[in-house]
This record gives C-alpha cells, sequence and structure tokens, in this order.
C-alpha cells in the first residue's frame, strides 16, 4: 500500500516486530502529540466540532477548516475486550491484553491498551486516563488506567 | 474445504459454469457480471475464459461479506433499468492458501485509519475489531455468551445435514462454552470458518426465468445500508446498530410482506454475535432482545424462524455470504435436501461486511 492513503504496513515487517503506523499529513500533528505524551484532536475551525481519527473534512458542517486542540486525556471506558489469541507473532508474549474503546471528554472516541493493573476495576463506564509510553518499536501509543 | 488445490480464480470459474448450467444457460448469454471478492479477477478475465460475445454491463459492489447481496441490488437495477438480461455474480476464495482475515483488511484502503491507529495496538482481525460490539450489546441488554452459543450450536446442528459443509460433528452448548477465549465475547466456536471453494448466482430479468429450466425465484425487496461511521467501529456512536438497522424497514417495504411470513432466513454469521444482533435490527424482536429471541430453539429446524440451514460461515464454509444466496434459492425452489424447511415460500437473506455494511433481501417462489 502506497504510503500516501495512510496505513501499516504489515507485509514488510519482521515476524518479531510489531506493525508501525504510517502517519500521513493530515495526522502527524496527533503522533507528533503522542511522541510529546499529548493526545491531540481535530477541532473544525468552522464549527468547533472536534473529531477523532483525522478527517479531511468536518463531518458536521462540511468545512475544510482545520486545527489542533490538546485533549483533556480523560474519558470513560464504552467498550472493551480482552485478547486471547495473537493474530500477529509479535503480540504473542503480550497475551492476554485489553483494549479498551474510550469515551473521550471532547466527544470522540479513542482505542488503546488497558494498563494491566487497572484490569480489576475494568467496568463500562469506568474513569480512565491516558498516557503515551513507547512500545519497543519506539511508536507512542495510548496506554488507559483508571483514575485514582 | 481448507487447502485446496485450485486457485481462487478456478474456483470462482468452476462455480461459475455450475450456476450458469443450473439455470439452463450457456455461458456466452451472460451480458452482465459483477464478480464477488478478493480473488481481483476483473469482468473482463470472465469474457475472455468464456468468450462472452458482448458484456454490456459490468460493476463492484465492494462491501466485504455484503457483496453478494449488494451485487444481487446492483444487478436488478441494472436489468430494470433494461441495460441486461443474465448477470452473473462469482465468488471465489482460497484464503488456506492466501492471504487470511487478519492481514488482508489492513491491505484495503478503506480501513487505512484502523491500520493506522489500531493495529499497531493489537487491534488485528475482525474477531477482534468486533469483540466490542458484542460485548456492549451484552452490558447494556444482559445479553450472554450461552445465547451465542446457541447459535453456534444450531447452526452446527444444519450443517450436519449438509453433505457439502466443512464442520459437521454435532456440538453442544458446553462444547461452546468449553471452547477457548479468542477475544473476549468471542470464543473459538463464536467465529466462522476460513474456507477455500466458490459459489454463484444468475440474476435474470423475471419474464425469461419463467422460461428457464428451474422453479423461478423471485426478489421481492432489496436494499443496502451503511451503518455511521462505517469504516471504524471505535468512533461508530451506537456500536450495537448494524446497517441492516437502515436497510431492513426499507426491504420489508418494498417487498410488502411482514416478519411473520418469513419462513426461512440465511443470515450472515461471521460471528455468532453478528446474526444476534441483526435479529434486533431487522425488527425480530426489540432492540436488545436478540438474546433471549435465539435461546428457545426459533433458529432450529421446525423453529419459528429456521436460520443458516446450510451451516453458514460458523460450519458449512465462509464464502462471503455467496452461500447463503445459493442457500435461499435451493429452500425456496424445495431443494434444501435434509436440512429443507418444509412448505418454505417467501425467506430473507442478509450480508455483512466491512466492519458493519448490510444487504439485506426477501425473495418468494414462483
Amino acid at each position: 500500500m502506497s504510503s500516501d492513503t495512510g496505513s501499516t504496513d504489515t507485509g514488510s515487517t519482521q515476524a518479531g516486530q510489531k506493525p508501525v503506523p504510517h502517519p500521513t499529513p493530515e495526522s502527524q500533528p496527533y503522533w507528533d502529540g503522542a511522541a510529546e505524551g499529548k493526545l491531540r484532536l481535530q477541532r473544525c475551525t468552522s464549527c468547533g466540532t472536534v473529531r477523532h481519527y483525522p478527517q479531511l473534512v468536518c463531518a458536521h458542517c462540511c468545512s475544510l477548516g482545520v486545527g489542533w486542540i490538546e485533549a483533556s486525556g480523560r474519558g470513560t471506558v464504552h467498550s472493551w475486550t480482552v485478547a486471547h489469541h495473537a493474530f500477529h507473532p509479535a503480540f504473542k508474549a503480550d497475551l492476554p491484553y485489553t483494549l479498551v474503546t474510550v469515551d473521550l471528554q471532547e466527544g470522540p472516541r479513542a482505542l488503546g491498551r488497558l494498563d494491566p493493573a487497572s484490569q480489576d476495576r475494568l467496568r463500562i463506564g469506568l474513569p480512565v486516563q491516558v498516557t503515551f509510553p513507547r512500545n519497543a518499536e519506539g511508536v507512542a501509543l495510548p496506554v488507559f488506567a483508571a483514575e485514582a | 474445504m481448507r487447502g485446496s488445490p485450485l486457485s481462487a480464480f478456478e474456483l470462482q470459474i468452476e462455480a461459475s459454469l455450475a450456476a450458469i448450467c443450473d439455470a439452463g444457460l450457456d455461458p456466452k448469454d451472460i451480458d452482465g457480471i459483477i464478480p464477488i471478492g478478493i480473488t481481483g479477477a476483473p469482468a473482463e478475465a470472465f469474457v475472455t475464459n468464456f468468450g462472452i460475445p458482448d458484456l454490456r454491463f459490468s460493476a463492484l459492489t465492494p462491501m466485504g461479506g455484503a457483496s453478494g447481496v449488494a451485487a444481487v441490488q446492483c444487478a436488478i437495477a441494472a436489468i430494470s433499468a433494461g441495460l441486461c438480461n443474465h448477470v452473473l455474480i462469482p465468488a471465489g476464495r482460497n484464503v488456506s492458501s492466501g492471504a487470511r482475515a487478519g492481514t488482508r483488511i489492513h491491505q484495503m484502503p478503506q480501513f487505512h485509519l484502523v491500520t493506522e491507529f489500531e493495529l499497531p495496538q493489537g487491534a488485528i482481525a475482525p474477531a477482534q475489531l468486533y469483540a466490542p460490539m458484542a460485548r456492549r450489546h451484552m452490558e447494556l441488554y444482559g445479553t450472554t455468551s450461552r445465547q451465542f452459543g446457541e447459535i453456534a450450536v444450531a447452526t452446527r446442528a444444519h450443517a450436519a445435514l449438509n453433505g457439502n459443509a466443512v464442520m459437521t460433528k454435532p456440538i453442544t452448548l458446553e462444547d461452546h462454552q468449553a471452547s477457548r477465549m479468542i477475544a473476549d465475547p468471542f470464543r473459538l466456536l463464536d467465529c466462522s470458518l476460513e474456507s477455500d471453494g466458490g459459489a454463484a448466482l444468475v440474476v435474470s430479468a423475471a419474464d425469461r426465468a419463467r422460461d428457464m429450466r428451474q422453479p423461478r425465484v423471485q426478489v421481492l425487496g432489496i436494499a443496502e445500508g451503511h451503518p455511521d461511521s462505517p469504516s471504524s467501529i471505535t468512533q461508530r456512536p451506537d456500536l450495537t446498530r448494524l446497517g441492516i438497522a437502515k436497510a431492513a424497514p426499507r426491504v420489508f417495504e418494498m417487498a410488502g410482506v411482514g416478519h411473520a411470513d418469513i419462513d426461512v432466513a440465511e443470515i450472515y454469521d461471521c460471528f455468532t454475535y453478528i446474526v444476534l444482533c441483526q435479529l434486533d435490527d431487522m425488527g425480530f424482536c426489540g432492540k436488545g432482545e436478540g438474546g433471549a429471541f435465539v435461546e428457545d430453539g426459533k433458529l432450529r429446524l421446525g423453529g419459528a424462524l429456521p436460520t443458516n440451514t446450510h451451516g453458514g460461515l460458523l460450519s458449512q464454509a465462509h464464502m462471503l455470504g455467496m452461500n447463503h444466496l445459493v442457500e435461499l434459492v435451493r429452500q425456496l425452489r424445495g431443494q434444501g435436501g435434509r436440512a429443507q424447511v418444509a412448505g418454505a415460500e417467501t425467506g430473507l437473506v442478509t450480508g455483512y461486511g466491512d466492519m458493519g455494511d448490510s444487504a439485506m433481501a426477501i425473495m418468494r417462489r414462483g
């Protein structure tokens, strides 16, 4: 897949390496923020609607104007799954791991890992806070932990 | 089957010839083609192989497992517009020796944001991407894993009656509960197969079909529907609502029949939960009541709504839902073999794919 459509390179990734994101011009500010430990989201410059994942156009007012905000990183668990089977060999050592779908305070949702220390508190509606630790591939990815 | 020596295109060609012959047509009669699925073979490949003299219509309906039913809709639109008379809808897969579901979706451009934002975290295969939908349904409505299990058990029982199914050994609810967890809440027996095979359909103008070899099956109503945030489940306002919630009212209205008129249902079953959710969304029960609806055996032969009488994607084979179309046509012709629903006159078929896209049709014999 060409890089200009935005992708993750699964084909040429070594068996032992996790796929890494390939940012596009639209998504680059998100990844730059993640590398600094910040959750950045797109906001329409016309109507102020906050959106995620990055898109060219505001789905509310169809404006092309894009700005970015630094989000609170806080939200609540909307749903979740626990992976018990590795569909890619590089994730085998992580099993079992929990993926949480989170309603962010700013409106959109995010998908991230749940901090294993929060596992026994996992429920829909659980208040969580994001951090962006780097994985072995050097990518800063969102991990949500239960708020103290 | 698994491990076919034939390529996906060979399987697609083989199924096409069988469908054309079954209809009493010659391959050169085909004047419209809507190829399905992942072989990538364009309509032109069929022109070349079959020596089709005048292909007048070709199209693609890229909606994953909804592509087959959506292709029937596309064929009907083309035939109704007078563009062509006999549309071939061929599918072929060879996943054992080719790309499997977990890697395939991340090569598809419509999912580039899922691939960029979710794959690196280990959200790789459909089982993992769909699981949060099922979990949300369970938390909101009290739906249980045992209710998913009833769908797996009923479907397997039907496959055991099918001489052309991959998984035929009967299973119990306890087998389902004991099967290993893949992506909580999905256990192994909640997940469909990965199969090699082919399936094809011919859609003909209604007046021409009257005089063809087989009993005529008419499409009474058909529609496609796309959920909000169609390519990203994470961003979907209501995780428990699929595209079929929009399509189903259109289909019932166009068909002029009600839920009680449906004698047999072939419902896309990539996962047990997806069957349950579609039953909700089609209005066979109230939203969230799919679990209670299925648990008393309604989906079994002899039940109120015999479903996936061929064994579905869960137990017959994963033919992208083309096998659901083939089975509904057979049932309405009275050719369902040991799984025939007695007196089946009216039935429905659904397709589901690409994270929530749906297509649905109601058909009647005669």
